[in-house]
């Protein structure tokens, strides 16, 4: 298993408690009592580490390449998934999922971002970085679960819209925009799990809904600790990206004190690909109980308590005449 | 930005500064000198090459709504610090200095007026004021001025000049964008119109949400319009970009506005839209 720099002890503890194991049943010794020790120990660190982790390290967390991914979420979660592909205007773009799925007897749409596991992966899916036919795409997904009374289940993943040529020639900006608009036209329910990175426009360009869940070492930002390093510190701003995130608060605790996020889905200790199966069950539960809240609201009152959720986000002073 | 920059006049509030003896200066795009007495009677648009100068939202008041004349509304908004974000600065300083330097209180101005008699709701924002960038003063006002087409309607022009949402507010200011757009599908839903003037630059989250969704979008020309940064896709793609990438000219040719339009034009041609687009009910 690949590890993180600041996670170095605690692999290393592990890598000698296998170790350990192993020679103990290859000479066939009694050992118990010493390994007890070593993974009491291990615990202790594991928590010490974990537990105070800064807000780059949460960032490193959520792009860790054994995380689970919106592919991973689906096939763990639903059945009977039919994939849909293409935005009927330009292409088919790979850093997004679109789909139809069963979800414990619901029938939902599932949107999400996903990004490659091994090289080839990667290069196909664009690192999780969509084109204005992608946000398209998601469009005539969410469009088609309106007509078809879908609830909506979407999966945010990304470190941002592709800055490119094409993605400039074909309206990046556009697509994001529309979306926005469009889906607080969409008579479904929204439910939206920031699984990993929710990079900016990229990742709100499908991210509007009636409620939005992060997972616990998840991020979501204005611009990542990188991009907002880049800009303030010219000089040397490799070693500011933990300023940056700490000054940006990025993480889902943060959100969640600013008032944008509803609830915080906790991860096992080091984070969701340590123990995927149980974040699996958890995401599950959260989404579950959300469409089940939601699905009780009429339509149009649905629409407006998503705008009001939306309208009353901001933070100003107003100032006193004189 | 980088391309662009070299280009073109600095910050608004800078362009009187710039020339103490007040009756000459240099057009950037071309070099032409120019009295500022002509420049400032064509509109500041370079007679010769049609280069725009960028303008305060004052000009744009003056150039467009009868008798230069805005109903002021939300004036008394201004930015708080939620995340008290300091970098070389602090945030309430850096806002400090911006309404120093500009004279406003914040990156963009909000009312009433009438274009040719017919009541408008009008935004204008100020490319002078932290890049013109949108925190949740901005949106607050643009959100309200959409609420004001709403309530009394009339249709809404908003006349963009930003670099994007506005960092030192974080994710609150990434959630104007949502903020502002989700108010825009009432008006979309409400057949009132609404008209997009794009000036230079207008970029990123501003781009990306309100100012790309008028019934109606217009650019001034030579104006830089995208969605990412100049340097951080030279970045991605590790080549030169194209020259005229992301300009007024480029959004034409790609099918993202509804054509462009020089300054002197501008107030004839939104009443010329508004007498065809009225507020159905």
């Amino acid at each position: 298993m690949q590890y993180l720099d600041f996670e170095k002890p605690i692999f290393e503890l592990e890598k000698k408690i296998s170790e350990l194991k192993e020679f103990a049943d290859g000479e066939k010794l009694e050992i118990s009592s010493e390994i007890k020790i070593l993974t009491a120990k291990l615990e202790r660190l594991q928590r010490e580490i974990y537990k105070k982790m800064n807000r780059w390290q949460r960032v490193k967390i959520a792009r860790h390449p054994a995380r689970p991914y919106t592919l991973d979420y689906i096939e763990a979660l639903a059945t009977d998934f039919i994939e849909l592909h293409g935005d009927r205007g330009y292409g088919d773009d790979k850093a997004i999922v679109v789909g139809l799925a069963t979800l414990e007897g619901r029938r939902v749409l599932f949107v999400g971002q996903q990004k490659g596991r091994d090289v080839k992966q990667r290069q196909f899916r664009n690192f999780g970085m969509c084109h204005p036919e992608g946000y398209r795409k998601a469009l005539r997904g969410f469009q088609l679960a309106d007509r078809f009374k879908l609830p909506i289940v979407i999966l945010i993943d990304t470190p941002g819209a592709y800055p490119g040529i094409e993605a400039e020639e074909r309206g990046q900006a556009e697509a994001i925009a529309r979306n926005l608009r469009e889906m607080c036209r969409i008579r479904v329910p929204i439910v939206v799990v920031v699984i990993g990175e929710g990079a900016s426009g990229g990742a709100l360009g499908i991210g509007l809904g009636d409620k939005i869940f992060m997972l616990e070492n998840s991020w979501y930002s204005v611009i990542s600790p990188e991009g907002c390093a880049a800009i303030l510190w010219k000089e040397n701003p490799q070693e500011k990206y933990e300023t940056a995130a700490d000054a940006l608060r990025v993480t889902a605790q943060d959100a969640m004190g600013l008032g944008i996020v509803d609830k915080i889905i906790p991860e096992p200790l080091g984070g969701a690909h340590r123990d995927p199966g149980k974040v699996m069950d958890l995401v599950r539960k959260y989404i579950l109980g959300a469409l089940e809240e939601l699905e009780r609201i009429e339509p149009a009152e649905l629409l407006a308590k998503r705008l009001a959720k939306y309208r009353k986000i901001g933070v100003f002073e107003i100032e006193k005449e004189n | 930005m980088e391309l662009f920059k070299k280009n073109q006049n600095s910050q608004p509030d800078q362009r009187k500064k710039e020339l103490p003896d007040g009756l000459w200066t240099k057009c950037n795009n071309c070099g032409e000198i120019i009295y500022i007495k002509e420049l400032e009677k064509n509109f500041w648009v370079c007679h010769k090459c049609d280069f725009h100068f960028r303008i305060l939202s004052s000009d744009y008041i003056g150039l467009i709504l009868d008798e230069g004349k805005l109903d002021e509304y939300d004036g008394n908004l201004i930015s708080a610090d939620p995340l008290e974000f300091k970098d070389s600065k602090r945030y309430p300083d850096r806002v400090k200095g911006a309404i120093k330097n500009t004279g406003l209180k914040e990156a963009i101005v909000c009312g009433c007026g009438t274009i040719d008699t017919k009541p408008v709701s009008f935004a204008v924002m100020n490319f002078g004021f932290v890049g013109g960038s949108m925190g949740s003063v901005v949106g607050e006002k643009v959100a309200r001025s959409i609420e004001r087409s709403l309530e009394k309607r009339i249709p809404l022009i908003i006349i963009s000049a930003s670099g994007g949402a506005r960092m030192q507010e974080g994710i609150l200011s990434l959630m104007q964008m949502a903020k502002t757009s989700s108010l825009l599908a009432l008006l979309y839903d409400q057949k009132i119109p609404y008209i997009s003037v794009l000036t230079n630059p207008t970029t990123a989250g501003v781009m990306a949400s309100y100012a790309s969704l008028g019934d109606i979008i217009i650019a001034e020309p030579q104006a830089l319009l995208g969605f990412a940064g100049q340097r951080v896709i030279k970045q991605t793609i590790g080549q030169d970009l194209p020259k005229g990438f992301q300009s007024s000219e480029f959004f034409l040719e790609h099918g993202f506005i509804d054509f462009i339009c020089h300054r002197r034009d501008l107030k004839k041609q939104i009443s010329s839209l508004l007498n065809y687009l009225k507020v159905q009910d």
